[in-house]
């Protein structure tokens, strides 16, 4: 009898999974379908289809007129790409620099104002980011730092108030035994010594995923961005390029560009990503856990 | 109860403080010897005397830097703040061209009279600062103990005041990045700054309550009905966002975990590159997807589904309901990843003991899973809620807002969130007071969900909870 039981309990365990299995395929097609419909957009031949939307999912006839396009002397998607490139780079290294420090300084010291300082940018974050747009579009217009001079601008907008986002960075560095602070100050290491050699070391998944999402958020800054470049096409990042060859009028044919751009943008992120995994995923479920 | 306790002593507290303050200040003038009585005017001076150069040039170079920006440039600023500038603009016919005469700036009125009400506070810091380093001077020596030396300054800067070196650039950034730009935003929600008021061309000024009042009038010119259906549609939008995604992203996880499903690793990967392509492409394509004419509609009229294309994005009820879908499958991933982490982490014995207790799978995932994924995500979850609020690039890659109506005043569609139609008044409609006043109802609500919910979050309530 008890056999039978068990019998049956793995019988309904085998339906259970096959279930699971038909939902997460299902799903898994749901997922890469964008993706697959965006790679085989991009390689539809421009000659023979043209560029707008079209009625079908694979394209009729297969070639690189895209691509080739948007390294024609006629785009100047390089450049954008260049640009976002260069804002990528700058913003994960300068992020990243500013973070730690304020991470480590309000985990592991103590002093007047701390309390106060958190709470302060507490506040601050509750502020929608968009409402001091024009402030600042007019603060970098001071220094020249719109149209032409988007790009630093934009760079230091970012970096300048990147302090304010310790908190997931400050939640890991206080999982670290003050113990082994104390052990290097009497060997008489100072603050600045010991957060060098001792913390950073122990703390690299997090310095990694900080800097990787860093990277990772100018690919998509769409709003202060185009804000800021505003009418000066040579500043513009791919996102805002992109974006206004979606929203131009189909007949013009730049459906098909944007799939082949937004594939070439996707390719170096998603490897990235793919390859920084790990630590993305600590980042996020430690960040989460430890508030 | 409690806070009102805590807020009545935090102000007694400050008086106290206050009080002391002044008269520590009080006893360093009397008790101090002439060095010490000419620092309160000549700062730097006593430290200067008594061989701490580089403290005395600091505080003498910070007097010098404060009068000369206050001659000039705050101090003109400063006294017009109140009127905003007085001085219109012309234009000048007389020669044969004509030229406009550009008069007071009131933008930059306003900003750099926030500016300097700032640079005077700090300079008071500055000077306090320097007053209480008399006292300690004064300490020191009749302790017989030798002065810090500018060396030794420099090199506690790596050491015990590391943390001063740390968080200086960023509290300048956060400084002129974020304070003085959020308060002077916060001005223009009480002037008449608008399309019609445009610095340099023209003035404007104060006009207090005006605009909130707006805000909330309910008629054919005011802002409060539509103002009301954003806001509806915000809570909505960010309630769906946050828990729907939960619970199907906890369910994802569930099924990847369950034993026997193999491929875990796989299927994982799948849902993360969602992540990892930029979201402006996945987002748009899906929007070029739900187009009228675009991929969805045309095999749904292909298979004979539909004898005429579905409106997606022209229609509100469908727009809004799309936007959460594809939602779901953005923000699905995120959650997949973080509550598989949780999931691992739940003890097996919880487990053991139900199902020992002859308890079913979905009074086990009732009992057990739910309670813990809210205890330890709760405060994760308060945050994406309050992130959904101004989530801006789902909402406006994929629908700008639209669509739009005759019945919403200020541009505004009928999936805006706050955040989008705030950005809408600014670029479209230069309608900066408007947009400013939202702002600030965007933090109002922002703050007020976050204090009660923080509130009442089990891992807060009851740290110990599951320990």
């Amino acid at each position: 009898m008890n056999e039978k039981k068990l019998r049956s309990q793995s019988g309904h365990n085998r339906t259970v999974n096959i279930v699971i299995y038909v939902i997460l395929i299902l799903m898994s097609i749901i997922w890469l379908f964008p993706f697959v419909g965006l790679v085989l957009q991009s390689f539809r031949s421009y000659a023979t289809e043209y560029g707008g939307m079209v009625a079908y999912f694979i394209p009729k006839e297969f070639s690189l007129d895209n691509y080739t396009w948007l390294f024609g002397s006629e785009s100047s998607f390089p450049k954008w790409y260049l640009n976002t490139l260069v804002i990528a780079i700058f913003v994960a290294i300068l992020n990243t620099i500013m973070i730690v420090g304020v991470a480590y300084a309000l985990s592991r010291s103590r002093f007047k104002g701390r309390e106060a300082m958190m709470q302060l940018w507490l506040i601050l974050g509750m502020f929608p980011g968009f409402l001091t747009m024009i402030c600042l579009y007019f603060l970098l217009k001071q220094f020249g730092l719109t149209q032409a001079g988007a790009i630093p601008g934009l760079i230091l907008v970012t970096v300048a108030s990147s302090g304010m986002g310790y908190y997931v960075c400050k939640g890991y560095f206080d999982t670290i035994p003050k113990a082994l602070d104390e052990a290097a100050r009497i060997d008489g290491a100072s603050s600045a010594r010991i957060m060098m050699t001792i913390i950073m070391p122990l703390t690299k998944p997090i310095i990694i995923y900080t800097a990787l999402t860093a990277f990772m958020a100018p690919w998509c800054d769409y709003v202060f961005a185009s804000y800021v470049a505003f009418g000066y096409s040579d500043s513009y990042n791919v996102a805002v390029a992109l974006t206004r060859w979606v929203w131009t009028n189909d007949y013009q044919g730049y459906y098909t560009r944007f799939c082949a751009g937004g594939v070439l943008v996707a390719i170096p992120v998603t490897i990235l990503f793919m390859c920084l995994q790990k630590y993305y995923v600590e980042g996020v479920t430690g960040g989460a856990v430890k508030g | 109860m409690n806070e009102k306790k805590g807020l009545s002593s935090s102000i007694s507290r400050g008086f106290t403080r206050f009080g002391r303050n002044i008269a520590e200040i009080g006893t360093t003038f009397r008790d101090g010897d002439w060095t010490a009585k000419l620092s309160f005017v000549i700062m730097g001076f006593g430290q200067l005397v008594h061989r701490q150069i580089l403290r005395g040039v600091l505080f003498l170079a910070l007097e010098i830097l404060f009068i000369y920006y206050m001659v000039s440039f705050g101090a003109g600023y400063l006294v017009k703040l109140p009127t905003l500038g007085t001085v219109e603009s012309y234009v000048d016919k007389s020669g044969i061209v004509p030229i406009t005469v550009y008069g007071d700036n009131s933008f930059l009125i306003l900003l750099y009279g926030i500016l300097t009400i700032f640079v005077i506070i700090a300079f008071v810091y500055v000077w306090r600062m320097n007053v209480a380093q008399q006292m300690r001077i004064r300490e020191t020596l009749e302790a017989g103990k030798a002065l810090p030396t500018g060396r030794q300054d420099l090199k506690s800067l790596l050491d015990e005041r590391f943390h001063i070196t740390l968080l200086a650039l960023p509290n300048v950034g956060v400084f002129v990045f974020v304070i003085l730009p959020i308060i002077f935003m916060i001005c223009i929600a009480f002037t008449n700054y608008d399309a019609d008021h445009q610095s340099p061309t023209n003035l404007f000024w104060w006009v207090g309550l005006e605009n909130f009042k707006n805000l909330f009038s309910v008629g054919s010119s005011g802002f409060g009905s539509t103002f009301l259906t954003v806001l509806a549609w915000t809570l909505v939008w960010a309630f769906f966002a946050t828990f729907l995604n939960f619970f199907l992203g906890l369910g994802v996880a569930m099924m990847i975990n369950r034993k026997g499903i193999r491929f875990k690793k796989l299927w994982r990967t799948i849902l993360v590159m969602t992540i990892a392509v930029p979201q402006f492409v996945s987002l748009l394509y899906m929007y070029k997807m739900f187009a009228n004419d675009g991929l969805v509609n045309t095999y749904l009229l292909q298979w004979g589904i539909i004898k005429t294309y579905i409106p997606f994005w022209s229609n509100a009820m469908y727009s809004r309901i799309l936007i959460i879908l594809i939602n779901v499958w953005i923000g699905v991933p995120y959650m997949m990843l973080m509550t598989t982490g949780i999931l691992m982490n739940i003890p097996e014995d919880l487990y053991e003991s139900a199902r020992i207790d002859g308890a079913n799978g979905w009074q086990m995932f009732r009992k057990i899973t739910l309670p813990y994924m809210f205890f330890v995500l709760g405060p994760y979850l308060l945050t994406s809620f309050t992130g959904n609020l101004n989530n801006f690039n789902v909402i406006y890659l994929l629908t700008q807002g639209n669509p739009t109506s005759m019945n919403l005043s200020g541009g505004a569609g009928y999936t805006d969130l706050l955040i989008t139609w705030l950005y809408k008044l600014t670029v479209n409609d230069t309608n900066y007071r408007m947009a400013a006043v939202i702002g600030i109802m965007v933090f109002a609500v922002t703050a007020i969900i976050s204090l009660v919910v923080y509130r009442i979050l089990p891992s807060v309530r009851d740290e110990e909870g599951f320990q």
